[in-house]
């Protein structure tokens, strides 16, 4: 790959990226709030704005700063996000779709943000300093025990909230860090096997088919006899778990589950937000309704148009035209990251930058895959996109960090990796 | 990084540049499908969601008399519609509506089912509401997501219960209907007719329905009333003009409302060309009732009443004909020429008539002596119709009455016409009674319109308008003369003169001579009908002037034991028909032979105090 020849040393193409991928965004918050019946979303853009212009300041701040005080501060902020997430089960609010779970933090009434966000970037900030101080990327399940803990112990407060998209996003990040970290994929493999378990249990043949592959894949890769057991094992047990999970979520998280799989099987009520999203795109055609002019959004019977489902009002009024450059400056976005990762000039600062990554993108693959029925509905909002400050903030300072990490390299005249 | 290779980083980076380019192919695929490939289904869906017929009735034609005077027409009026997007939700915003105006649970129940049945369009919750009911309802509009009104012509009769029975009264059709193609062209929320004329012409009468469409957000409540697509005019109906007089038909309901008032019974005035004048029944109903859907309580009163005020008397009453049959009689006789109008009989009246082992009563015990047919027709002689019956054989009179039409259908233009009884042949009676159970005894009865033999009124007045007429049966009709041919009763002229002679023979020899010729002359029969179950009907048939009959009138009144208590009633009809045609006949009098069942009358039957 070519040099990118800069002046300044501002990685010139992430800020376009976002530059792009915020305006847009903001575009369309403006126009979900264009309906035909009142609604809540009329001046959320005005507030976009504002927030966008905080994360602006955000970023430049944490630009400014010295990666070695983040690498420092990692464990506190960490252990800061983690007391918030504690205080937000106790005291926290509802708000939106999710009205009934603990997500918020209020002072006086006034809610002042989801500490979930802030919880992510002091998991990926702790993660690349544990990660980067290994001589050696891990190679036994063992190995793997504390970086499982930093993301388990946020992923399963947020679960507490609950909410399941929001702590999906912590896997997503170990995943993405354990690789870039130099996990070999087949351990990755083995570390998702149980997930796999629990979901294939529901059908009796596929978990007895999917067991019959583990035992030949424990045996082909020669793992320890020691981890094969332990992991045969515990993907037996998920077979059993599986059922009492079952029982044991809530009844809207069932719901949901049974949704994804057959949204018709409730159209008036949990497949209603699915059904309705896929018929605003679906109606959308190539080139869309025009800008503002969806009639599911003006109609209102698009929910959650202006947070969770914007990517809905994309399809809806620009096609799968203004599907395809949302998802071509998506793309841009993260290759431009991934290169940022790949030439940073320390393992800490390419694995900060890594995560931000597995971050945007487990975000992206969630919401997107959520409004066009590939994944489950889980209230998680789409970056750049969903009406939302803290995460709109969350996003800038991690831009914050990766500007910092190109700035970095290029003054260190780090070569192509 | 430490312990790593650039290598094996840059491995790392082609692997998450894999992952990611695939992942974004399974997306752009999963987008390709539903904006490129399922763009119809899902555009089809949308639109579903957010577009809501609005059905446009189309104004029901007019119904108008001979003179052009309206009969049925339509005023504008305000219909109040609902649109919801689920059951659930408009049981909701009806259980509002009906704080701000009255609904009772079965309304609530009839409108939820009519919202099952089509829930793209909005429900229909009640046709007719009034300016301030609307106003009341569009005050609390932001309680009520999905109303609509509407105006649309609403159906009113002005002659009330005095037209009821003749033109019937419209509905909202229904789904069953609609599944049997009742009625072609109809949809969920049409106004069909129902009974009388109004169900006769319904296709000509309702005309095409129109649609409009109207954008509904999520809640059903209408955000735009028209939108650009397609919408459809509706067709106005087409008007039917009648052969009615509706001057006529209402001065029949005055006159039964003003003495009659609880007896049953059926008035038919016709043309001897066949066109009905008027077509009354009593008891009536008010027809404007049912416009909008009728009220519960008032359906099931009708139904229950033991009068049966929905039943059309006139057209599916039986009775047996009784007196008026043995013109008929007469027919057969002079048709198979076994009598004339000089014939006598051999056995003279006594005041019955021994047949086998029993006596055979005239309706005069102190009997008739020896008459000939005119006579026996003036009189009304029952032992000399015995006789004639007796001479013309069971066979005979079974297969000439059926070809005089007494077992079939008048044909009139209506739906739901009785038809008559009348044995088809012998075999009939062996049947009911066995073989060796009757005997020639039923000849006798026959022959003077009892026994196995029921006539509607309207039948009747076919056979009376061909006898007044020109010889010949004729559908009686309202708007077409149907298609079938008229039929002949196969008398020659001079027959057909010698019978209406007959009918009004008393008169013309008696006082006529004193009036000097002026009088209104009427012509006529009268008759008992035996009825087992209770007090005898009473019938009258009659026409005038009996020179050159111009309106033939008849009449059948339950419980009335006598058709001399039915005659002055028609003879008023008669008359009050005759001065519209010729303002100065009210000054003559008139002389009706009121002759069947006693003894004639003449001179001012009645003072006519109703003056037109």
């Amino acid at each position: 790959m070519m040099r990118v020849a800069s002046r300044g040393g501002i990685d010139r193409q992430l800020v376009w990226a976002v530059l792009a991928l915020t305006t847009f965004g903001v575009l369309m918050v403006y126009s979900a709030g264009q309906t035909d019946v009142p609604s809540v979303a009329r001046g959320a853009w005005t507030r976009q704005l504002g927030w966008a212009a905080i994360g602006i300041v955000g970023a430049a701040i944490v630009f400014r700063m010295n990666f070695r005080i983040l690498e420092w501060a990692a464990p506190g902020l960490y252990a800061f996000s983690l007391l918030l997430l504690v205080l937000t089960l106790l005291v926290g609010t509802g708000a939106g779709s999710a009205a009934s779970s603990k997500s918020w933090l209020s002072i006086g009434g006034i809610r002042i943000g989801q500490p979930v966000e802030l919880a992510k970037i002091a998991t990926i900030l702790l993660l690349a300093r544990y990660l980067s101080s290994l001589r050696d990327p891990p190679t036994s399940l063992r190995q793997l025990v504390t970086p499982g803990l930093i993301a388990g112990v946020p992923f399963l407060l947020v679960m507490r909230q609950p909410d399941l998209g929001s702590a999906i996003v912590f896997v997503g990040i170990l995943f993405a860090m354990l690789y870039w970290a130099g996990v070999a994929p087949r351990l990755l493999l083995l570390l998702a096997s149980p997930a796999v378990s629990l979901l294939l249990a529901a059908s009796p043949s596929w978990w007895v088919a999917w067991m019959l592959l583990l035992f030949l894949l424990l045996v082909l890769w020669r793992s320890y006899v020691a981890e094969g057991v332990l992991i045969y094992v515990v993907n037996s047990a998920m077979g059993v778990v599986a059922i009492v999970v079952w029982n044991r979520l809530k009844d809207y998280q069932r719901q949901r589950l049974i949704t994804f799989l057959n949204p018709e099987s409730d159209p008036i009520h949990a497949g209603y937000q699915a059904i309705q999203s896929k018929v605003a795109i679906g109606s959308g055609g190539l080139f869309g309704n025009g800008f503002l002019n969806g009639p599911q959004k003006r109609l209102a019977f698009l929910p959650e148009q202006y947070t969770d489902f914007i990517f809905a009002v994309v399809g809806e009024e620009l096609g799968f035209a203004g599907v395809l450059v949302a998802l071509a400056l998506f793309l841009w976005l993260f290759f431009t990251l991934l290169r940022i990762a790949r030439r940073a000039t320390d393992p800490f600062s390419s694995l900060v930058v890594f995560g931000v990554l597995g971050l945007f993108f487990t975000h992206l693959f969630e919401n997107i895959g959520m409004t066009i029925n590939v994944m489950p509905i889980t209230g998680i909002p789409l970056p750049f996109f969903s009406y939302g400050g803290s995460f709109l903030l969350a996003a800038s300072l991690s831009i914050g960090l990766a500007l910092r990490v190109a700035w970095d390299s290029r003054l260190s005249g780090y070569a192509d990796g | 990084m430490s312990g790593i290779s650039a290598d094996r980083l840059r491995d790392r980076s082609t692997g998450a540049a894999g992952v990611l380019l695939l992942t974004f192919l399974i997306l752009t695929g999963a987008f390709f499908r539903a904006q490129v490939l399922g763009y119809k289904d899902f555009r089809l869906q949308s639109e579903k969601n957010r577009l809501r017929q609005v059905p446009l009735l189309a104004p029901r034609g007019a119904i108008v008399d001979r003179n052009n005077l309206i009969i049925a027409d339509n005023q504008p009026g305000y219909t109040v519609k609902l649109f919801a997007p689920s059951v659930d939700s408009m049981r909701a915003v009806l259980a509002r509506l009906g704080t701000i105006v009255a609904l009772d649970s079965g309304a609530v129940d009839i409108i939820i089912r009519r919202f099952r049945t089509a829930q793209y369009q909005p429900a229909l919750v009640f046709t007719g509401a009034d300016f301030g009911v609307v106003s009341r309802l569009e005050e609390h509009r932001y309680l009520l997501p999905g109303l609509v009104v509407q105006t649309e012509p609403r159906r009113i009769y002005r002659g009330g219960a005095a037209i009821a029975h003749l033109v019937g009264y419209v509905g909202e059709v229904s789904e069953e209907e609609i599944a049997r193609g009742r009625y072609a062209g109809s949809r969920m929320g049409s106004i069909v007719g129902r009974d009388g004329l109004e169900q006769q012409y319904d296709s000509l009468l309702r005309g095409v329905d129109g649609v409009r469409y109207t954008e509904v957000d999520a809640r059903g409540r209408m955000v735009r009333e028209e939108v650009s697509s397609p919408s459809l005019a509706p067709i106005a109906g087409g008007a039917i003009k009648t052969t009615i007089d509706l001057p006529l038909q209402l001065y029949v309901d005055s006159l039964w409302r003003a003495g009659l008032a609880d007896t049953r019974g059926a008035v038919v005035a016709m043309r001897p060309n066949g066109e009905i004048l008027a077509l009354y029944s009593a008891p009536s109903f008010d027809p404007n009732e049912f416009i909008g859907g009728i009220e519960a309580g008032t359906w099931q009163a009708l139904n229950t009443a033991e009068a049966k005020p929905l039943i059309n008397r006139a057209i599916r009453g039986i009775y047996p004909p009784a007196s008026p049959f043995k013109l008929a009689t007469a027919i057969m006789g002079l048709k198979r020429g076994v009598v004339d109008f000089g014939t006598h009989m051999p056995e003279p009246c006594r005041g019955a008539l021994r047949f086998g082992n029993r006596p055979f009563k005239c309706w005069k015990p102190e009997g008739h002596g020896s008459l000939d047919l005119t006579g026996a027709i003036a009189k009304s002689c029952d032992v000399y119709f015995y006789q004639l019956g007796l001479r013309l054989g069971l066979p005979n009179i079974l297969e000439q009455g059926i070809a005089l039409g007494f077992a079939e259908r008048s044909g009139i233009d209506l739906g739901s016409e009785q038809r008559p009884i009348y044995p088809a042949n012998t075999e009939y009676y062996n049947r009911r009674y066995g073989a060796r159970g009757w005997t020639n005894a039923v000849t006798l009865n026959l022959a003077i319109g009892q026994g196995e033999n029921s006539q509607t009124l309207i039948n009747m007045m076919r056979f009376y308008t061909a006898l007044a007429g020109d010889g010949n049966l004729v559908a009686p009709h309202l708007v077409n003369a149907l298609k079938a041919q008229p039929k002949p009763l196969g008398l020659t002229q001079a027959q057909l003169e010698g019978l209406r002679k007959a009918m009004f023979d008393v008169v013309a020899s008696g006082t006529a001579a004193a009036s000097g010729g002026r009088d209104l002359k009427v012509a006529g029969k009268t008759g008992t009908a035996q009825n087992s179950h209770g007090k005898d009907h009473g019938w009258f048939i009659g026409y005038a002037p009996a020179e050159n009959p111009q309106v033939i009138v008849g009449s059948i009144m339950e419980f009335k034991e006598h058709g001399s208590a039915v005659a002055p009633w028609v003879v008023r009809v008669i008359r009050r028909y005759l001065t519209q045609l010729d303002p100065s006949l009210a000054k003559l009098r008139v002389s009706v032979p009121i002759q069947a069942d006693t003894i004639a009358r003449t001179g001012d039957v009645f003072p006519d105090s109703i003056r037109p």
